[in-house]
C-alpha cells in the first residue's frame, strides 16, 4: 500500500507517493531525483546518507520516508547559498556554503562519495558549536567513514569552515 | 609566468560538482532503468541440486529470472583469466552465474530483473535453491594439506607455484649463504585478509538501443570492460561504449573485470530491450567482490656482524580464495618488492598460491607490497635486536647507495620486465625520517615505542596510456585519456600538465577520463600508474599540439616558429608581446571552413583570404584541427620509495594501541600537485593503520564471513587516525619526460611494518602477525609472563 506524504526538501514542498517500506534515502534519490545523498552501507554505520531532518543530522538509510511526513529536510543539494538544487552547470565556488568552500580549499575530499554526509554533519555541528576544539571536531565527525582522505584534511576543513563562518557572521 | 602550474597545489577542478551533490556516480544514473538483484550462495562450498523459481513468479514487478542454464553459450562461459602466467598452472575463474558448484559464500546463482530493487529482492527471497553442501576449505594452511579440494581438478588446491632465486656476488644461492652466515634467524609471519572497501560499491548500468550498447560501470578500467563485454556478447567493438562515471573509490577491487554483473546486466539489457541497472549493496561487496593481503610467510635469514644480509630465504603461502581472475600478480609483487631499498646478498623466494572456499583475492592498494615490506622490515628489526644494534643502523648497512642507480635486483617484476630501480636516495631519506620523528632523542619507556619502515614501490607499469588534446575555436583545451578516476584528482593534475605544456590558463582546460567515446585505448588505473603513464602521454600530446600551433601562428605572424612562445593562451614572438595571435584564432586557422558559425570562425572560411589559393587548404600530411594524440609506453616501471616512522603508546590495562605520531618521507619524483600527493599519502596511511590494528576478514570454519558489515569490519574513523606529518624528497625518474613516479599506493605500504616495529619496541614482545588487536596483544603479554 502506498502513502502520500509531503517532505519540505531544501525549502520546497514535495508531494510523493511511497510504499511504507521506502527508505528516506531511496525516496530522496530515486523518487525526487536528488542523488547527492549517497548510500554506502545501508545499515547506518558509514554516514554517507546523512541529511538534516528538521535541522538535525540523521541517517536517511535508516529512516522510512513515511515516518517523516511533513518534516523539513536539507540535503547536500540545498547547502549552496544560491539555493538552486539542480543548476544546469555545477555551482561556482562563490555560490557554495562556507563548509563546502572549506572542503575544497583544504582538499577535504577525494572520491567525493562520503562527502555529502560529512557536509551535512559539519553544517549542523558548526551551527551548534561555531568554534569547536580539535577534540570536538573529531567527536563531531566520528560517525562518518571516509576511505580516501585519512580525515586529516577533513578536520582541517572543519576548522577552516568555522573561520569562514565567523568572518561572514 | 602565470601558466606555470606543474608542481603547484592547485585546488581541484572536480570539487565544485562533488561538493554540491552534482556528481554522477553509477547509481545516480538510469533513474528509469529496471533493477537487477542476485540470489547468492549462502554456502562456502556446495553442489546445486535444483533451483525452483516458481515461488517468485507472482511477485509484482518481476520482469525476468535467469540461471546459468538460461545463458547463451558465449555469455555462460567461465570469466576470462585476465593475466595468465606460466606459473599459474591451474588458473580457475568463476562462471557469471554458478554452474553446478558454488565455491564461496556470495557467489551469484540467480539473476532477477524487476521494476525496482525492492521487487527484485522480494523475488530473490522467494527463489529456492536446493544445495548439497560440501566440506569447505578455509585458510591457506588447511588448503595446502589438500584433504578437501576447492576445484576437483586442482590437486592439492595449488593454483600456482613459483620460485625466484638471485645468487649472491660469490655465486652462491641463498640457502647456502644462510648455512655459512655468522648469524641466522628463522621465523614465521602471518598477515590477515583485508579489502579495498571503497564507500561506493560496484555497479553496472546498461542501455541497448537495438544497435549500440552503452555500459556504465563503476570500474577502474572502462576500455578493458568494453573489450570483455564486446567479446562476451559477440558485438563488434565499435558498437560498444563503456563509461566510468564518477567513481566512489576503487583501491584496486574495481580493476577486476569483467565482473559477472558486467556481463550479465548488459546481456539482459539486450535480451529484454530495456535499460537495466545493478548497484551492489554493502553485504554483496563483502562476500562477492574481492579481498587481499592474507599470507603466511616462513623466513630464514643469514647475516654478518654489521647486520648485512648475506642470504634471505622466504617461503610464502598465499591464500587466493576461490578463483584467480587477476592471475598471481599479488604474490609476484610480494616476492619482488619484498627487497625494498636493500641489496640482499642472495635471495630465494618461493610462493604457493592456494585455493580456498572464500572470496577471491585480487589487488588491494599496495597489491602484495604491504606483506612483502612487513616481511623485510620485521627481518631488519629482528636482525637489529639479535645484534643489539639500532634498527636504522641495520637498515643503513643494507641500503643501495645513491650512486648505484640504475640498480638491477636480478628478478622479474610483475610486468614481466627486469626489476631495475631507476633512481632514489635511501640514506638521505632515512636521515630525513629520523630527524622528523626525533629518532635519536626518543625517550623509550614501557608502553611507549618507536618504529620505522622502508619500502620501494614499482609504479607506472605499462604497457601504455594515451592522451588526446584538442584546442577548439573558443580557445578551450579538451584533454582526454582512457584510464579512469576514483578520486585521485586526475581532472586537476592532468589539467596542470596540459596548462603548463600549452601555456594556457588552467580554467580553459577540461579533462575527461574513462570514457571510451572520448578515448578508446587504455589499460586502467592501478599500480600507481595514472600520473606516470597518462600524465606523460598527455604531455606528449600537448607537445604535438604546441608544435602545430607554433607552425600555424608563425605563418600568420610571418615569424620563425622557433621565435614563438605561448603565454596565457596567446602565441607571441618572444620578447614582443604585441606580435601575437590568440590560441583560439590558431585553432580557427587550423580548420579551414566552408561555413561560419560565429565571427571567429568566419576567419577560416574560403573567402577570408587566410589561405593561399595556390595550396590545398589542408596541406599534404596535415590534418584539420588543432589537436594531437600522444602515447607513453614505459620501458619498465619507475620506482618510488618512502620511509615512515611512528610513535605508539600501549595501554597497560586494555592493551589498546594508540598511534601518537606518524611521519612520512616520500619520494615520487617530481610532484605535479603536492596537495593531491599528500592527500593520497594521508588516505593510504589511514588504510594502513586500519590493516595494522583493526581490519580483518573473519571466516569461521564453515567458510562464513562473520563480520561482513561495517558494524563488524572495523574501518578507522577520524578518531583512530593520527595527524600525519609529511616531507618530500624528489629524485626525478630518468625514465619518463616529466620525471615523475607514482604516488597512489605509497601511504599504505609500510604501515603494518611500522606499527609492528613500534609496538614491539613499546612492549618488548615480538610482533609477528598483523593486524594486532588489543586482545591479541593482551594475550601476547600473558604468554610472555608465563
Amino acid at each position: 500500500m502506498e502513502h502520500e506524504i509531503t517532505l519540505v526538501v531544501n525549502g520546497t514542498a514535495r508531494r510523493v507517493r511511497v510504499p511504507a517500506r521506502r527508505l528516506l534515502s531511496d525516496c530522496l534519490r530515486h523518487d525526487l531525483g536528488l542523488t547527492g545523498t549517497h548510500v554506502g552501507c545501508e545499515h547506518g554505520v558509514c554516514g554517507c546518507c546523512t541529511v538534516l531532518l528538521d535541522g538535525q543530522p540523521v541517517r536517511s538509510c535508516l529512516t522510512f520516508a513515511v515516518s517523516v511526513d511533513g518534516a523539513e529536510i536539507t540535503t547536500v543539494e540545498g547547502l549552496a547559498r544560491d539555493g538552486s538544487e539542480r543548476p544546469s552547470r555545477p555551482h561556482g565556488v562563490e555560490a557554495m556554503s562556507a563548509v563546502q568552500r572549506a572542503f575544497a580549499e583544504c582538499h577535504g575530499l577525494q572520491c567525493g562519495f562520503c562527502t555529502p554526509g560529512f557536509l551535512c554533519t559539519v553544517t549542523a555541528m558548526l551551527r551548534d558549536n561555531p568554534a569547536p576544539t580539535d577534540e570536538e571536531v573529531l567527536e563531531g565527525i566520528s560517525g562518518n567513514l571516509c576511505r580516501c582522505t585519512g580525515y586529516q584534511n577533513i578536520v582541517k576543513a572543519v576548522h577552516r569552515a568555522a573561520e569562514l563562518l565567523a568572518e561572514e557572521a | 609566468m602565470t601558466t606555470r602550474l606543474f608542481g603547484e597545489p592547485v585546488q581541484r577542478r572536480e570539487d565544485p560538482r562533488l561538493l554540491t551533490g552534482q556528481g554522477r556516480y553509477l547509481d545516480d544514473l538510469g533513474r528509469d532503468a529496471l533493477a537487477a538483484a542476485f540470489v547468492r550462495s549462502p554456502h562456502a562450498h556446495a553442489r546445486i541440486r535444483d533451483i525452483d523459481v516458481a515461488p517468485a513468479l507472482d511477485v509484482e514487478g518481476l520482469v525476468a529470472i535467469y540461471t546459468w542454464e538460461d545463458l547463451p553459450e558465449r555469455v555462460g562461459r567461465a570469466l576470462p583469466l585476465l593475466i595468465p602466467h606460466p606459473a599459474l598452472t591451474h588458473g580457475r575463474t568463476a562462471y557469471p552465474l554458478a554452474r553446478d558448484v558454488v565455491r564461496h559464500v556470495g557467489e551469484p546463482v540467480v539473476m532477477v530483473v524487476a521494476t525496482d530493487r525492492y521487487a527484485a529482492e522480494d523475488a530473490c527471497a522467494l527463489i529456492e535453491v536446493d544445495y548439497e553442501s560440501l566440506k569447505p576449505v578455509v585458510g591457506p594452511e588447511e588448503a595446502v594439506q589438500g584433504a578437501q579440494l576447492v576445484h576437483e581438478d586442482v590437486p592439492g588446491n595449488v593454483g600456482a607455484h613459483l620460485v625466484q632465486e638471485v645468487a649472491g656476488a660469490d655465486g652462491r644461492g641463498a640457502r647456502e649463504a644462510i648455512e655459512t652466515a655468522p648469524h641466522t634467524l628463522a621465523f614465521r609471519l602471518d598477515i590477515e585478509r583485508s579489502a579495498s572497501m571503497p564507500l561506493e560499491g560496484r555497479g553496472v548500468y546498461a542501455r541497448w538501443d537495438g544497435r549500440d550498447l552503452r555500459v556504465y560501470s563503476s570500474t577502474q578500467t572502462s576500455t578493458s570492460v568494453r573489450m570483455a563485454v564486446a567479446a562476451a556478447l559477440e558485438l563488434p567493438l565499435p558498437q560498444v561504449e563503456v563509461i566510468a562515471p564518477d567513481v566512489g573509490g576503487g583501491f584496486g577491487v574495481k580493476i577486476v573485470h569483467p565482473w559477472p554483473e558486467e556481463v550479465l546486466v548488459p546481456w539482459a539489457a539486450m535480451a529484454l530491450g530495456r535499460e537495466i541497472k545493478w548497484t551492489e549493496d554493502r553485504r554483496e561487496h563483502f562476500v562477492s567482490s574481492a579481498h587481499e593481503r592474507g599470507q603466511v610467510q616462513y623466513v630464514r635469514v643469514g647475516f654478518d656482524d654489521d647486520g648485512r644480509v648475506l642470504g634471505l630465504d622466504v617461503t610464502i603461502l598465499h591464500d587466493h580464495g576461490a578463483y584467480t581472475p587477476y592471475g598471481i600478480i599479488v604474490p609476484i609483487v610480494t616476492s619482488t618488492q619484498l627487497l625494498g631499498p636493500y641489496k640482499i646478498g642472495a635471495y630465494r623466494v618461493e610462493f604457493t598460491a592456494v585455493y580456498t572456499n572464500t572470496v577471491q583475492v585480487t589487488p588491494y592498494r599496495g597489491a602484495g607490497r604491504p606483506q612483502g615490506v612487513f616481511c623485510m622490515e620485521r627481518t631488519m628489526d629482528k636482525i637489529a635486536r639479535h645484534l643489539g644494534k639500532d634498527r636504522t643502523e641495520v637498515r643503513e648497512a643494507n641500503f643501495i647507495g645513491p650512486d648505484e642507480f640504475p640498480y638491477d635486483q636480478g628478478m622479474t617484476f610483475q610486468d614481466g620486465r627486469p626489476l631495475i630501480y631507476d633512481s632514489g636516495n635511501y640514506p638521505e631519506m632515512l636521515r630525513m625520517v629520523k630527524e622528523l620523528i626525533g629518532w635519536d632523542s626518543f625517550e623509550r619507556r614501557p608502553g611507549r615505542g618507536i618504529g620505522v619502515g622502508c619500502y620501494v614501490e614499482g609504479t607506472g607499469v605499462g604497457p601504455y596510456e594515451g592522451g588526446h588534446v584538442q584546442v577548439t575555436s573558443d580557445g578551450r583545451v579538451h584533454v582526454s585519456t582512457g584510464l579512469t578516476s576514483q578520486g585521485q584528482g586526475h581532472e586537476t593534475a592532468f589539467a596542470q600538465i596540459a596548462a603548463t605544456e600549452l601555456g594556457v590558463p588552467i580554467e580553459r582546460v577540461s579533462v575527461v577520463t574513462g570514457d571510451t567515446r572520448r578515448f578508446g585505448y587504455a589499460v586502467g588505473t592501478f599500480a600507481s600508474r595514472a600520473a606516470v603513464v597518462s600524465g606523460n602521454a598527455i604531455a606528449l600530446a600537448c607537445r604535438k599540439v604546441r608544435e602545430k600551433a607554433l607552425r600555424i601562428a608563425a605563418d600568420a605572424l610571418e615569424a620563425d616558429p622557433a621565435d614563438l612562445e605561448i603565454t596565457d593562451g596567446m602565441v607571441h614572438v618572444t620578447g614582443v608581446p604585441t606580435a601575437s595571435i590568440p590560441l583560439s584564432t590558431v585553432a580557427v586557422l587550423a580548420n579551414p571552413l566552408r561555413y561560419a558559425f560565429d565571427d571567429e570562425t568566419a576567419k577560416a572560411t574560403q573567402f577570408a583570404g587566410t589561405t593561399s589559393p595556390d595550396r590545398p587548404p589542408v596541406a599534404e600530411g596535415e590534418e584539420p584541427g588543432l589537436e594531437g594524440r600522444g602515447y607513453y609506453s614505459p620501458i619498465r616501471s619507475t620506482f618510488a620509495s618512502g620511509m615512515h616512522a611512528a610513535i605508539v603508546e600501549t595501554d597497560p590495562e586494555t592493551a589498546e594501541v594508540k598511534v601518537v605520531r606518524y611521519v612520512v618521507v616520500h619520494d615520487c619524483g617530481r610532484l605535479i600537485n603536492p596537495m593531491i600527493v599528500e592527500g593520497q599519502i594521508h588516505g593510504g596511511v589511514a588504510q594502513g593503520i586500519g590493516g595494522a590494528l583493526y581490519e580483518r576478514m573473519v571466516y569461521d570454519p564453515h567458510g562464513q564471513l562473520v563480520n561482513a558489515s561495517f558494524m563488524d569490519f572495523l574501518m578507522p574513523y577520524a578518531t583512530e587516525i593520527p595527524h600525519i606529518e609529511t616531507a618530500h624528497l624528489e629524485t626525478p625518474s630518468p625514465l619518463n619526460p616529466l620525471g615523475i613516479k607514482g604516488a597512489g599506493e605509497a601511504g599504505v605500504i609500510p604501515v603494518s611494518a611500522v606499527i609492528a616495529s613500534a609496538v614491539e619496541d613499546a612492549e618488548g614482545i615480538p610482533i609477528d602477525r598483523m593486524p594486532i588487536s588489543p586482545s591479541e596483544l593482551f594475550d601476547l603479554r600473558g604468554s610472555r609472563a608465563e
